[in-house]
């Protein structure tokens, strides 16, 4: 069975060509989506609440699928790929993490390697690199229970457990929107060396456009599910649509906007 | 003479009676759970039959018990006189709290949870096993807690179509006009009630552990 690390020699990661995804009552939430996200590059999604980053986000690993266009991940059509292969090479962390309350930390993380039947003990030592990536000492947190962490390490596990299997591309839905304003800052720096020195194509959705600018090596904007453009981050704040002022207006309020989200 | 001296000198039949009062309630709750936790899993997510298929759990339930083993003498097949057709009446009550426990333990599992396992690349049937049942757990058995305490009770009355268990002191008593004998079979009901219900009640909490 072809996996996707296979198809991802050369060529853009992901094409979004004409994508339109309709709800079953007929209302469009993604219209007309064209949008290439290169290797090794972190896209960030920025929208306000409905404005479909997180469908988006779901047409990749095809817990949607689209009803008009077509989506190209390492070339392919994403209907040609087996969904249960191609979501355990897509990395995937939500909001709130979405860890299995019921398994430790080390099963957490584990979760994708046991499903491709990597052998225990390789199972053991990657999760115990990974936990070391991430800033949990294996040690302390192997054995622990999901309700024994804080939101923050929460979060960590929830990366560590994406990355476990070493997929090509990771897909994060605003992964620290929930954390308090201190953490969130300690995670994304974190989170921006690790892009850096992993080179995973990222899709990284947010409404934060501090998070936005911090983390985006290109930051796509959407509003009511069409793309309004796509900016590298130095050009963001100086683009000239009414949708971004909107965005750079937030900014003037800087910290005593984002505690309320 | 009182129940207990009854129950001494009488405790050969006692015995086979106990027994025979388990096996109605182990047959009826193993029919009970091989059709509701199957049915209620396919039901979570269909809503409308699932109020349909839980609404005539729910009239099975209204139904008087002595009224539905009746009811099912005259029914080709299951009828009959004897153990068979108490099981399958007994199968009918203990299907409601299976079935609807199963439905809500299921449909009340964190949906971020579901989604990141389907995300992660988990087959539907990987997440059911792996994800849904164990988190569905301690619901789950509170309602397999709360069907085979209900059964143990009304399969003394299963004793009134010839089927046999405790409630054959009870309605011997009751033609006797004696007390001790009703006690007789009441009372080891009642304590093969509260054993099932607190050896059921120590696996439920130590699911709701983990």
């Amino acid at each position: 069975m072809s996996s996707l690390s296979d198809g991802f020699q050369d060529g853009y990661a992901l094409e979004f060509r004409a994508t339109t995804y309709r709800l079953p009552s007929g209302a469009p939430l993604i219209s007309g989506l064209n949008l290439s996200v290169a290797r090794g590059e972190t896209l960030v999604l920025l929208g306000r609440s409905g404005s479909g980053k997180t469908t988006t986000l779901k047409l990749i690993n095809r817990l949607l699928e689209p009803t008009e266009g077509e989506i190209l991940i390492a070339g392919r059509p994403s209907g040609s790929w087996d969904p249960i292969q191609l979501r355990r090479g897509i990395g995937y962390v939500i909001q709130d993490a979405g860890l299995f309350p019921h398994w430790t930390v080390e099963r957490n993380v584990g979760l994708v390697p046991r499903l491709e039947r990597w052998p225990t003990e390789r199972i053991q030592a990657r999760v115990r690199e990974m936990l070391s990536l991430v800033g949990l000492p294996p040690e302390e947190f192997a054995q622990r229970r999901p309700s024994e962490l804080s939101g923050g390490q929460k979060q960590r596990v929830g990366v560590a457990r994406a990355l476990a299997a070493d997929p090509p591309i990771l897909l994060m839905d605003e992964p620290f929107a929930a954390l308090d304003p201190i953490t969130r800052a300690d995670l994304q720096k974190e989170f921006q060396a690790l892009a850096l020195r992993l080179r995973k194509t990222i899709v990284f959705v947010t409404h934060d456009v501090r998070e936005a600018l911090f983390l985006g090596t290109r930051i796509a904007l959407l509003d009511h599910g069409r793309l309004v453009g796509v900016y590298a981050p130095a050009e963001f704040l100086k683009a000239t649509e009414p949708e971004i002022h909107a965005f750079a207006a937030s900014l003037e309020f800087g910290g005593a906007h984002e505690g309320a989200q | 003479m009182n129940w207990y001296e009854f129950l001494l000198r009488n405790r050969g039949e006692v015995f086979e009676r106990t027994l025979e009062h388990i096996g109605l309630v182990g047959a009826s709750m193993a029919i009970s759970l091989l059709i509701g936790l199957p049915l209620g899993v396919a039901l979570v997510t269909r809503t409308k039959l699932q109020s349909w298929v839980i609404g005539a759990a729910n009239v099975v339930q209204t139904i008087p018990s002595l009224a539905l083993f009746g009811f099912l003498i005259p029914v080709p097949w299951i009828g009959g006189v004897g153990a068979s057709t108490a099981i399958v009446a007994l199968s009918l009550y203990a299907l409601l709290p299976i079935l609807r426990n199963t439905c809500t333990g299921i449909a009340e599992v964190d949906p971020a949870v579901i989604e990141s396992a389907r995300g992660m690349g988990m087959t539907p049937w990987q997440v059911l096993w792996q994800v849904q049942l164990p988190l569905a757990a301690p619901v789950l058995l509170a309602g397999i807690r709360v069907a085979t305490a209900m059964c143990i009770g009304i399969t003394t009355i299963a004793a009134a179509i010839g089927a046999g268990g405790l409630g054959v002191f009870i309605f011997r008593g009751l033609a006797m006009v004696n007390n001790q004998v009703i006690l007789a079979g009441a009372i080891p009901a009642a304590c093969l009630a509260i054993a099932a219900d607190s050896g059921l009640g120590y696996f439920q909490r130590s699911s709701a552990r983990r």
